[in-house]
């Protein structure tokens, strides 16, 4: 750090002015706005009257307008997307529990079936371990969407079309997390293992106090990309739930834009900003988990 | 019968056929396969078992169950399916745009970045948010955007004195639309692809350029300084060290970027979904979008399940190719 902002000094002695530094930031600031406009609107607009909107008055608000700002947007938003009367509460809170609740139990079976598998390859002498080692790696080729349609026929068949089972169950197993976490098991060194043996613990015992708590960076990683990805699935849970109260929020919002989101953009607007601020808190607390799990293992959802 | 030892007590009694120390490894190997249990059965359940199902499937006549075993019929249907190969080559289009569009503005973002600018980790935080957005949430709010009335982007434009455009909604190809505006006119085969599909590719750049930049951020970190400094002492500056020096030791990380961009692009679906639904008329149905009209709307089971595996086959069939050819063009070190 220190070195950089030398040579960075020294530079800035010889040329009062770095024209090829300015163009950098002129790009990156660029890139950096067109990255954040489309929040920035989406927010503004979720405030906003519908006339205002549609007009496109950037800013109706005090001190340019005479517009209050429209909190009405979203209890607005919310009683039109319609009522459950299963849970007695307007959709939009039972879309949010589907999506916590689904999103909630992926992450604890993800995360559950990684470590155990990851713990196994790692520190367990297992018969035809590299056969299942290489079973796991040709699931990678499989894609999702080959898979869509005896997938679907297969809910039907077990009866967990338009439950809660065929939207976590299929998806409690992540080959990336097992790699991870396999990777990151190995380098915890053997002889905090033989340690542990010799002081009479076991498998479980080493597992839970040891190296689970070692390996939190790649645990949280893997709960973390999990969750926005489940959090994000759209066309599964657009095929396997067929009533209203079986939404997830992003199929909630793509029916409501297919009905009034799609006139009444404010509430539209305030619906998606719903969905998509708290996900930004979230990820802006833990940020940094984010950039270098991705970085490190290259996962794309 | 001979006598036992007081020895042979402690050593394997091979009566049984199995040591005390074999029966610890069996133990031991079943509490591992135990543990491996929940991750493989789902693995072989809802993988590798679909797999197979989805053939059985695509090779009958289904009417909730396998009413009339009909082998190949539906794949001879579907090579000779114009829609199809119409899918087929929008999502060729749809590929052939995006994926160098976003990995070269990926690059030169990432490259700018690590110029050792002030401020990176909040460009990058910047960047990166759209790739952590939920997609149906922001496809909305693009789709809005380019509405052709009053959307954000033609209202720039008008601003900047460029007249409105229809976007989305536009199935005129856009060289025949630039060409349009200097009075050129252009042969339909050179019209090129329709501003709906190109609007497509403008929000997916905007998706997965931040994605990019931090994978492309990861490698250039990886490259040794002494190299760079080596090459300025032979007097390479500039645009040289990014030819001779980033772009062959980067070439690992954008081939990984190339081949996982290629396949997101086959599948890309949400956001099509959302903005489009493969409109207007068949500008925007690609492959993904056709395949899903044909299982929900039409509910053809079968054929659906056979296309999957048509535009499989082709994906796979791109992919050696691109391994081939990039392949080999891959600097490791």
């Amino acid at each position: 750090m220190s070195e950089s902002t030398l040579s960075q000094t020294r530079k800035n002695e010889r040329h009062p002015f770095n024209w090829g530094r300015f163009f950098i930031y002129v790009v990156l600031v660029i890139g950096a706005l067109v990255s954040v406009i489309p929040f920035v609107y989406m927010v503004l607009s979720s405030f906003k009257s519908y006339g205002s909107v549609i007009a496109n008055n950037f800013w109706p608000w005090w001190p340019f307008g005479t517009e209050p700002l429209q909190f009405s947007n979203y209890p607005e938003a919310i009683t039109d997307i319609g009522f459950d009367k299963t849970w007695n509460m307007p959709l939009f809170f039972r879309y949010l529990a589907n999506s916590l609740i689904v999103s909630g139990c992926i992450v604890l079976g993800t995360v559950t079936t990684s470590t155990l598998a990851a713990y196994a390859f790692a520190y367990i002498k297992v018969p035809g371990k590299s056969l299942m080692f290489l079973l796991i790696l040709a699931t990678l080729m499989i894609p999702n969407d080959l898979t869509l349609v005896p997938k679907l026929v297969m809910m039907y068949n077990f009866k967990w079309y338009n439950n809660y089972q065929a939207l976590i169950i299929p998806f409690t197993v992540s080959v990336f997390g097992i790699f991870l976490l396999r990777q990151y098991f190995m380098q915890i060194p053997k002889d905090l293992f033989d340690a542990a043996k010799i002081d009479g613990a076991g498998h479980l015992r080493y597992l839970w106090s040891i190296v689970m708590p070692l390996s939190k960076p790649a645990l949280i990683t893997i709960a973390l990309l999990n969750f926005i990805w489940s959090w994000d699935s759209f066309k599964w849970p657009l095929l396997v739930t067929r009533d209203s109260s079986m939404r997830v929020l992003a199929v909630g919002l793509q029916q409501f834009l297919v009905g009034e989101g799609g006139t009444k953009i404010h509430l539209m607007m305030a619906f998606a900003s719903m969905v998509v601020v708290p996900v930004l808190i979230f990820y802006f607390f833990t940020q940094k988990y984010f950039t270098e799990g991705i970085a490190k293992t290259g996962i794309k959802g | 019968m001979t006598a036992v030892s007081p020895g042979s007590l402690y050593q394997t009694p091979k009566k049984f056929g199995l040591s005390i120390r074999t029966w610890r490894q069996i133990k031991e190997a079943l509490f591992g396969y135990a543990l491996l249990a929940p991750a493989i059965i789902l693995l072989l359940v809802f993988e590798f078992y679909p797999l197979f199902f989805g053939m059985y499937i695509s090779m009958c006549e289904w009417k909730l169950t396998c009413v009339k075993f009909i082998g190949l019929a539906n794949y001879a249907k579907a090579f000779s399916d114009p829609a199809m190969w119409h899918s087929l080559l929008i999502t060729a289009t749809y590929s052939v745009i995006s994926v160098p569009v976003q990995l070269g503005l990926g690059l030169v973002l990432a490259y700018l970045l690590f110029q050792k600018v002030r401020g990176l980790a909040i460009f990058r935080m910047m960047f990166f948010m759209p790739y952590i957005t939920t997609t149906v949430a922001s496809a909305a709010v693009w789709a809005y955007l380019f509405n052709p009335t009053s959307g954000l982007i033609n209202e720039a434009m008008s601003v900047i004195g460029l007249p409105g455009l229809k976007w989305l909604g536009e199935t005129k190809g856009i060289f025949a639309m630039l060409a349009g505006t200097v009075g050129l006119p252009l042969p339909a085969w050179a019209a090129g692809p329709s501003l709906a599909l190109i609007s497509l590719i403008i929000y997916t750049t905007w998706v997965f350029v931040g994605y990019d930049i931090v994978i492309f951020l990861g490698g250039l970190g990886n490259i040794p300084g002494e190299l760079y400094d080596a090459a300025k002492v032979d007097g390479a500056e500039g645009w040289q060290l990014f030819r001779y020096i980033t772009l062959p030791l980067l070439s690992p990380t954008t081939f990984f970027l190339l081949i996982i961009t290629v396949i997101g692009t086959f599948k890309a679906f949400n956001h099509i979904y959302i903005m489009t639904m493969g409109g207007p008329g068949d500008a925007t149905t690609t492959s993904s979008i056709y395949i899903f009209n044909q299982l929900v709307v039409y509910g053809r089971y079968s054929y659906s399940a056979a296309l999957s595996f048509v535009v499989f086959i082709v994906i796979l069939a791109l992919t050696i190719i691109q391994n081939k050819v990039a392949g080999s063009r891959v600097v490791y070190d």
